[in-house]
């Protein structure tokens, strides 16, 4: 009796002190800033889907090191970022931040997380600065730059033949990258934006814009709006009868999330996106075989975004062994990394901000369609970005 | 003084000095962000609780300030405290006498809606055009300091608001217990009849209106520094609504209460939007917040500050009541 | 601007002042007659949406109902809430200093928002426009006018006319108008004021809410909607003089067009023009422009 008392008590010690030297390093703290509530709170839960969908395929465990998460919901509110960032990085001393949708919070958390170092991988919100003037070593992005899908579609208006355009948008700095975006593709396509319309954000009384665009008859009309605003603007402009005679185009931004609300009013429109409905490559099929099957939903351009940025920080854990304070590997290895994309594969740019392909998608029935690429392996220029 | 005004004074300070030795960076940052808000709730106390103005539209000062500090700073590679704070402060001045020369030829309900209407026209003209940057916001790129000493780490930017905030309660000290500051409370307590009497209480309102803005437009000043990052929301009237609830919880009329309401609508806030509380239903917080503000503005109307003497009436009686009423002022 | 435009412009600008002015004439008569600041006034707009987007699926599974039948159960469901809500929280503030009313409905605003968060969620809605009110006319030859809108305009002068005509011809309506001028003398007559309080609570609730139904197909519906047009209402009533219908009549008016012809003509400072507007109207008329009761 006493041996075998003896012998389990030994068992118990060496499991357990084996299970101690397993666990080689302790868990890596995943803080998660984004909206969980308020108008972007679709995108916000998105981004964490899809983010956890890849953490939970590697099984739970990124280059070794468990994964744990802290929420907290920034509202999209610029005015409490800085105190949202500061609290998962000063007083839960997370080691990476991921976030956020809305740009405004997203240029107070990369100002943060410049100065103090920590890891922060942005999911959607696509502010020029922030792979700009703010770039880091420490700052990646898996989206998108605000101007990247203007660009594509200035490019394929100009192909389309369409010599004047106008342009409708918020005033803030993601409408205006994106104006400014397809400014640039569609000049250079040697068509000519005739004027810029914009409203405050987050304004929805469109009426008066749209009746200066059915006076102003331009050939095409590009407009980024996005949530509610976009819903809105796509029935009116269709309402007033403008889709009939000028098309509406934008980025996908505009028909993303928000076709069930739509319904007629956006059939037929083009877009350009760095991801569509149709896609059929096997690793989007997989994608959203598995993301379907975990949440019940079917997943969006916001939910590929977080499943990216949580491949992109594997890539940089793996080639640091999990050491997160490594942060030139790490800048190093994410810099030269072909990430596999369910929206196809891309790369990252010296700004740190994904090269990759752009999608001319078209709105039938309840999908954006994919019927062509708009723009091959889009990089964004990053100016004011002083990296290499 | 009086024995409790000193007590809380030496409390208050020997607590502010001891932090930043003995916490963590957190809960510095945590503390500077509340004394900000202390002096912006200070600036509005001398406004509505001693001279019975109440003003809807406090935060646009506050974001002139915070403003002036990033804009001013933008392209100076040396940014100097000496000068820059004293201009955020002035701008902030000019704005209140604008604002104040106009609204405080109306009154009442009018008179709130109309600073609430001033503070709006400011909040459009940063987030319409082009002077304000837009509605995402402008960085602040490199933080003033006092010509040789840097002000940018978490504890030399503690000293400095603190030093501010002492400061600020100093001079408003003297105010209220000045020749001015009793016609202040005059004022409130009876215009008629200080009219009556022969003052010009246009002049003293629009004065106080002018000094409440510019110490509002000082804790812009920090708030930008601090954080290094300001957008439009600074002038919102959801800001004003805040620090005049900051106000009545602390309890109007005493310059205390206002330091008290700031520091207490802070932990309110952490209170219910912490995870280990609440739980799921931490990201509802502004409901629990809300009823806060019913409750405690229905059951204590003269705020925390009011909770001892309340208490002592429950329990021992209502004699000094009326007197706690009247002579309770100032500090 | 050519002629055909100009038109158009016009159209939208009373359009949308017309929309003004269902919810800025609840709000007029509740701070005219009660004297109450009532903050949570724009959430009661915001209700009124939400309340459509959830019962008309309802409304037409159950019996087939259309818009008109949506309208009339939601105005009845505002009514009961308003009613009770008047009962619960607002019969408390009628004895309270402005300042205490600000802050507690602001309280109310924020404990609306959440509940709403709670029960219906965040997403943004869209409710879709009947069949019969979908058509457009053609104004020119690139644009079109939807119905829909004119109907909007239709129903807030229906309203509006309904207003005008009950308060001026009605027993009811002579009480309310004497009680925004002088409270205490109608009591002292003998009129049982805290039904009086509770019926123009109640209707100034369903009116907002109306208008938030109506709106609902053309707005969205979406959290904080509540608040744009709650500031702006703040102003018409300022404006147009507390507790006077017509002066909000005519203030919603004119900030629909300086509104509307401001974000054409001076894009950039149209947001600003409504209240310099205000400053300029109230330095000239610091009561607003007409009396109360009017």
């Amino acid at each position: 009796m006493k041996q075998i008392k003896l012998s389990l008590i030994a068992l118990t010690i060496s499991v357990a002190s084996g299970s101690v030297f397993a666990q080689s390093q302790p868990p890596l703290k995943v803080g998660m800033m984004l909206p969980y509530s308020g108008t972007f709170a679709a995108l916000g839960n998105a981004i964490d889907n899809g983010f956890q969908l890849y953490v939970k395929e590697q099984g739970g465990k990124l280059a070794g090191r468990e994964i744990t998460y802290i929420k907290v919901d920034d509202e999209s509110e610029p005015s409490k970022a800085t105190d949202n960032i500061n609290k998962l990085i000063k007083r839960d001393n997370v080691d990476v931040v991921i976030g956020t949708v809305h740009s405004g919070v997203a240029m107070a958390m990369a100002k943060v997380a410049k100065e103090s170092g920590t890891t922060l991988i942005i999911p959607n919100a696509g502010a020029d600065a922030i792979t700009g003037p703010m770039c880091a070593k420490n700052i990646f992005r898996s989206s998108f730059t605000n101007g990247q899908p203007g660009i594509a579609m200035g490019e394929v208006a100009a192909k389309k033949g369409y010599k004047t355009a106008m342009t409708v948008t918020w005033k803030y700095a993601a409408g205006e990258e994106s104006v400014k975006g397809f400014k640039e593709g569609f000049e250079k396509g040697g068509g000519k934006v005739t004027k810029e319309l914009t409203l405050p954000f987050p304004g929805v009384e469109f009426q008066a814009l749209l009746t200066e665009v059915a006076a102003a008859k331009p050939d095409v009309v590009y407009s980024f709006f996005a949530g509610g605003g976009a819903v809105k603007f796509v029935k009116d402009y269709a309402a007033a009868g403008l889709n009939k005679t000028i098309p509406l185009v934008g980025p996908g931004f505009l028909t993303d999330g928000t076709l069930e609300a739509q319904g007629e009013a956006a059939q037929g429109m083009l877009t350009a996106l760095h991801y569509g409905d149709n896609l059929n490559i096997k690793r989007d099929n997989d994608f959203r075989l598995a993301y379907a099957k975990q949440y019940k939903l079917q997943p969006d351009v916001y939910a590929v975004q977080g499943y990216d940025a949580a491949q992109m920080l594997a890539v940089g854990l793996n080639a640091t062994k999990g050491d997160i304070s490594k942060k030139d590997e790490f800048a190093k290895a994410v810099r030269v990394a072909k990430i596999d994309s369910p929206r196809g594969v891309f790369t990252i740019s010296r700004a740190h901000n994904p090269v990759q392909d752009f999608y001319l998608r078209q709105v039938v029935g309840k999908e954006n369609k994919i019927i062509g690429v708009a723009s091959k392996s889009l990089s964004d220029p990053a100016r004011g970005c002083n990296m290499q | 003084m009086k024995k409790s005004q000193i007590i809380f004074l030496t409390f208050l300070m020997l607590g502010l000095i001891a932090l930043p030795f003995l916490g963590s960076e957190y809960a510095i940052d945590w503390m500077t962000k509340t004394m900000i808000y202390g002096i912006f709730a200070l600036s509005l106390e001398l406004l509505v609780g001693t001279t019975g103005l109440v003003c809807f539209g406090q935060a646009a000062f506050f974001g002139i300030g915070a403003y002036a500090v990033v804009k001013l700073s933008a392209d100076i590679d040396n940014p100097q405290v000496m000068y820059l704070l004293p201009i955020s402060i002035l701008l902030a001045g000019v704005y209140a006498l604008f604002v104040g020369a106009l609204s405080l030829r109306t009154k009442g309900v009018y008179f709130i809606m109309v600073t609430l209407a001033f503070a709006q026209m400011a909040y459009y003209v940063i987030h319409d055009t082009p002077i304000g940057g837009g509605t995402d916001g402008i960085y602040l790129y490199n933080k003033p300091a006092f010509f040789n000493i840097p002000i940018s780490s978490s504890f030399e930017f503690y000293i400095f608001t603190l030093i501010c905030l002492l400061l600020v309660f100093g001079v408003l000290g003297l105010i209220t217990h000045s020749r001015f500051g009793r016609a202040l409370s005059g004022i409130r307590i009876n215009e008629l009849r200080m009219r009556a009497i022969g003052f010009e209480t246009y002049n003293y309102k629009l004065a106080a209106f002018v000094i409440s803005g510019m110490i509002a437009g000082l804790s812009g000043y920090l708030f930008a520094v601090k954080d290094g990052f300001v957008n439009p929301e600074l002038l919102s009237w959801h800001l004003s609504g805040a620090v005049l609830i900051m106000i009545i919880l602390g309890g109007l009329g005493h310059l205390r209460g206002a330091f008290i309401g700031a520091f207490a609508f802070a932990l309110l806030e952490e209170f219910f939007r912490s995870e280990v509380i609440f739980g799921a239903y931490s990201k509802y917080w502004h409901l629990g917040l809300g009823l806060t503000i019913i409750l405690c503005v229905a059951f204590l109307p003269r705020g925390l500050f009011g909770i001892p003497a309340l208490l002592q009436n429950k329990l021992i009686g209502s004699k000094k009541d009326s007197q706690v009423l009247q002579n309770e002022e100032g500090l | 601007m050519d002629l055909s435009t100009f038109f158009i412009q016009t159209l939208n600008a009373v359009q949308y002042g017309l929309l003004l002015f269902l919810v800025a004439a609840g709000l007029t008569l509740i701070f005219g007659i009660m004297g109450v600041i009532n903050l949570a006034h724009g959430s009661f707009y915001m209700m009124g949406s939400y309340l459509a987007f959830a019962i008309s699926p309802v409304v037409s599974e159950s019996f087939g109902g259309g818009l008109i039948s949506t309208l009339i159960i939601g105005v009845l469901i505002a009514i009961v809430i308003g009613y009770i809500l008047e009962w619960l929280f607002y019969s408390y503030l009628y004895e309270r200093d402005h300042l205490q009313q600000v802050l507690m409905t602001y309280g109310l605003i924020l404990v609306i928002e959440e509940i709403r968060s709670i029960l219906v969620g965040d997403d943004v809605h869209g409710v879709p426009i009947p069949q019969w009110l979908s058509a457009s006319i053609q104004l020119s030859d690139v644009m079109t006018y939807p119905v829909y809108r004119l109907f909007i305009s239709g129903v807030c002068i229906l309203l509006a006319i309904a207003m005008f005509l009950i308060l001026s011809k009605t027993k009811l309506g002579m009480m309310i108008r004497a009680g925004s001028v002088n409270r205490e003398m109608i009591q002292s007559l003998g009129v049982n004021i805290k039904f009086l309080y509770r019926i123009v609570f109640a209707m100034g609730i369903a009116i907002a809410a109306l208008a938030g139904m109506v709106a609902a197909p053309v707005s969205s519906v979406y959290p904080g909607m509540g608040q744009g047009v709650l500031i702006i209402c703040f102003v018409i009533v300022v404006i147009g003089g507390i507790g006077s219908i017509k002066g909000a009549f005519i203030a919603s008016l004119l900030i629909g067009f300086i509104d509307t012809f401001g974000k054409v003509l001076l894009p950039e400072v149209a947001g600003v023009l409504v209240y310099i507007f205000m400053a300029m109207i109230l330095l000239w008329k610091p009561s607003g422009l007409f009396k109360a009761g009017s």
